[in-house]
């Protein structure tokens, strides 16, 4: 993982965070419990967390401050999720957000 | 419906001191913020403070929220505080204020005071490729390096030479990053001077009177053009390709004040502040009276300063509860307003010299 | 615009401004222990140097955005103002230290730490390495993460040495 592990200032401490496992597109990774989601992915690699509409851009993570809507994903199946400042959960499902997201049974209804 | 003799919306530097001179006086006082932590932009800064004794000089910014966390536990019987609580609408004809916490529960609020300390958001300039993933507002980078421990990238282009971009470059350096450059379109650094010195010292090239033209990849950025602008700023000079990961953006800030529209307040475009504000008496009340405003989204300045505009906006909505003798209210006011003065008087502080006095009323009409 | 201007423009230091100015020479050289440079051309709110000073040789500040005036006769080269100033601009210059060298006490930082005798390359104000040399000593006076690390460099260069790099 990226983890910035000796710092001049900051002492991080990331040895004493509690790990937690959720997987992403699928895969499985880990992350640290109630930090925001973004960070984890970020750390884990994850550039891209979701693909817009029309031109099917990549976007990534940008203001961090829950305002940009870049980073939003679909977080156990919820879409438009701020994942910047939403808090990681073990066993959280997290998916490459494509288009605008369906809101659950927003389908069946409309059907 | 909750109630709360003071809301203070937003947890940064300015609310915080809205939040502990409020409840000092005695007032009942609730704060939320958007965050998972407390502090807002506070506890990114590694670096030491300028101003004062007064304003914890010379004190580093994460020191600095430890400091404000502490008066805040020694005021806990009067300060409540709700993180990851975005204020998310104001109803100025019952005086409501809607809040949600995290994505799902929502709930109203009735406040008597409202002190709006809703900070600044980033702001983005046109090339094509900025909507590429690795284009970051350097208060992001920030927050990965300095509050989560996470490496933003490899190779960091700077956009912007104003204070923003010279700290975050220093940063970037402690944390082990490289940075390729800092790219100021102005001919003439905006921050500090001696910010700019410590990162120049270190190796780090600044290019005055460039700009960024294009940033470079497919799914996330490989690199950066940057061009030399002519003195009257004609763009068509030199071209330079830069290899870098991530392009930092701190091309300014703008005011948040999404919830001061919808009350009404009379706002103005002021330039020296950044944006829209809320005009406001030297108690730092906007034309609505139950309402003060404090900090960036009073219009963009430093941190310190918004230390101070802060225990004035507190020190005005605890006044007007009924909190304090007028003759404590006054002399803590003298106070607070000569110190802002005086962080104001320098060259640096002659934009917002201007600007806070474009955005300043005397007196309201009651 | 000059290229001296652009330059200076760009937070490097030139030409007669505050801070490059130095010290009276005579005193400068006989002063043991050295005396402080602050390179701190700006008006900008901001006083550390001078209420950290204990003997008041940078005098104190009438406006909060005065730039630092300095009182040689009281400076012992303490260099706790090196380590408390936020913009990392004060530096002490200590031309007794050796026949051709002078210690400077510089700020630092970065990582990794330097240790004593550590070979570290000497950086100008524009990043260039100008000189290699060994750490003499590392001191924290404010145990506050800021360090202070003495290299003794060639006479010639206190006016251009102003970082160190590990290498």
């Amino acid at each position: 993982m990226r983890l910035i592990q000796e710092h001049p200032i900051l002492d991080f401490e990331h040895g004493k965070k509690k790990k937690v496992r959720f997987t992403f597109d699928g895969s499985e990774m880990e992350g640290f419990e109630g930090e925001p989601i973004a960070m984890a992915l970020h750390a884990g690699g994850v550039r891209i967390y979701r693909e817009t509409p029309e031109m099917k851009r990549p976007r990534g993570f940008f203001c961090a401050i829950g305002k940009c809507s870049s980073c939003f994903m679909v977080v156990d199946g919820v879409p438009n999720v701020r994942t910047c400042i939403t808090p990681l959960r073990e066993g959280m499902s997290v998916e490459t957000q494509r288009g605008r997201g369906e809101v659950r049974g927003e389908e069946e209804r409309r059907n | 419906m909750r109630t709360t003799e003071i809301l203070v919306i937003g947890g940064g530097p300015a609310g915080l001191s809205a939040a502990i001179e409020a409840a000092t006086l005695g007032a009942q006082v609730t704060v939320v913020d958007s965050d998972l932590k407390l502090g807002g932009q506070l506890i990114k800064q590694t670096h030491k403070f300028f101003g004062s004794k007064d304003e914890y000089a010379g004190t580093r910014g994460y020191k600095i929220a430890d400091i404000l966390f502490e008066d805040l536990r020694k005021n806990a019987d009067r300060i409540e505080i709700l993180s990851d609580c975005t204020a998310t609408g104001y109803y100025p004809e019952d005086g409501i204020v809607t809040c949600m916490i995290g994505e799902e529960k929502y709930f109203r609020m009735r406040p008597k005071k409202i002190v709006v300390a809703t900070g600044a958001q980033e702001r983005l300039i046109p090339f094509p490729g900025n909507d590429l993933p690795g284009v970051y507002g350097a208060g992001a980078v920030q927050t990965l390096m300095n509050v989560y421990g996470v490496t933003p990238g490899d190779r960091v282009l700077m956009v912007g030479a104003g204070n923003i971009g010279l700290i975050v470059s220093y940063q970037l350096l402690q944390a082990g990053v490289q940075v390729c450059g800092v790219v100021e379109f102005m001919p003439k650094v905006g921050g500090y001077w001696v910010h700019a010195a410590k990162i120049r010292r270190l190796g780090v090239p600044i290019y005055l009177q460039h700009t960024i033209v294009e940033a470079l990849g497919e799914r996330t950025v490989t690199g950066a053009i940057i061009e030399n602008l002519a003195p009257d700023c004609t763009p068509g000079g030199k071209r330079t390709t830069i290899d870098c990961d991530i392009i930092c953006m701190a091309v300014g800030l703008a005011p948040t004040c999404e919830l001061l529209w919808q009350a009404g307040c009379a706002m103005k475009f002021i330039p020296q502040l950044c944006g829209h504000v809320a005009l406001r008496d030297p108690f730092m009340r906007t034309s609505h009276p139950d309402i003060w405003i404090a900090g960036d989204a009073a219009g963009i300045e430093e941190a310190s300063s918004a230390m101070v505009e802060g225990r004035i906006a507190g020190l005005g909505a605890a006044g007007a509860c009924g909190y304090g003798t007028p003759e404590e209210r006054k002399e803590r006011f003298a106070h607070y307003s000569e110190r802002l003065a005086d962080l104001r008087a320098g060259e640096v502080g002659e934009k917002i010299r201007i600007g806070v006095s474009a955005a300043s009323v005397q007196k309201w009409e009651e | 615009m000059t290229d001296n201007e652009k330059t200076f423009n760009s937070g490097i230091l030139t030409g007669e401004r505050p801070g490059a100015v130095l010290p009276p020479k005579e005193l400068w050289e006989s002063k043991k222990n050295g005396l402080v440079l602050i390179e701190c051309p700006q008006r900008i709110p901001c006083n550390p140097c001078a209420t950290s000073c204990p003997t008041g040789a940078v005098i104190p500040f009438e406006d909060i955005n005065d730039t630092p005036r300095i009182d040689y006769s009281k400076c012992t080269g303490c260099a706790l103002c090196v380590a408390k100033c936020p913009g990392l601009a004060c530096f002490v210059a200590d031309l007794t230290w050796g026949e051709k060298e002078a210690l400077l006490k510089l700020p630092y930082e970065m990582l990794p730490l330097p240790a004593k005798g550590q070979t570290v390359a000497c950086l100008n104000r524009c990043g260039e390495e100008v000189h290699r040399t060994q750490i003499v000593n590392v001191t924290q006076p404010w145990k506050d993460s800021t360090y202070v690390v003495s290299v003794a460099v060639p006479k010639e260069l206190v006016s251009e040495v102003r970082a160190v790099k590990v290498v």
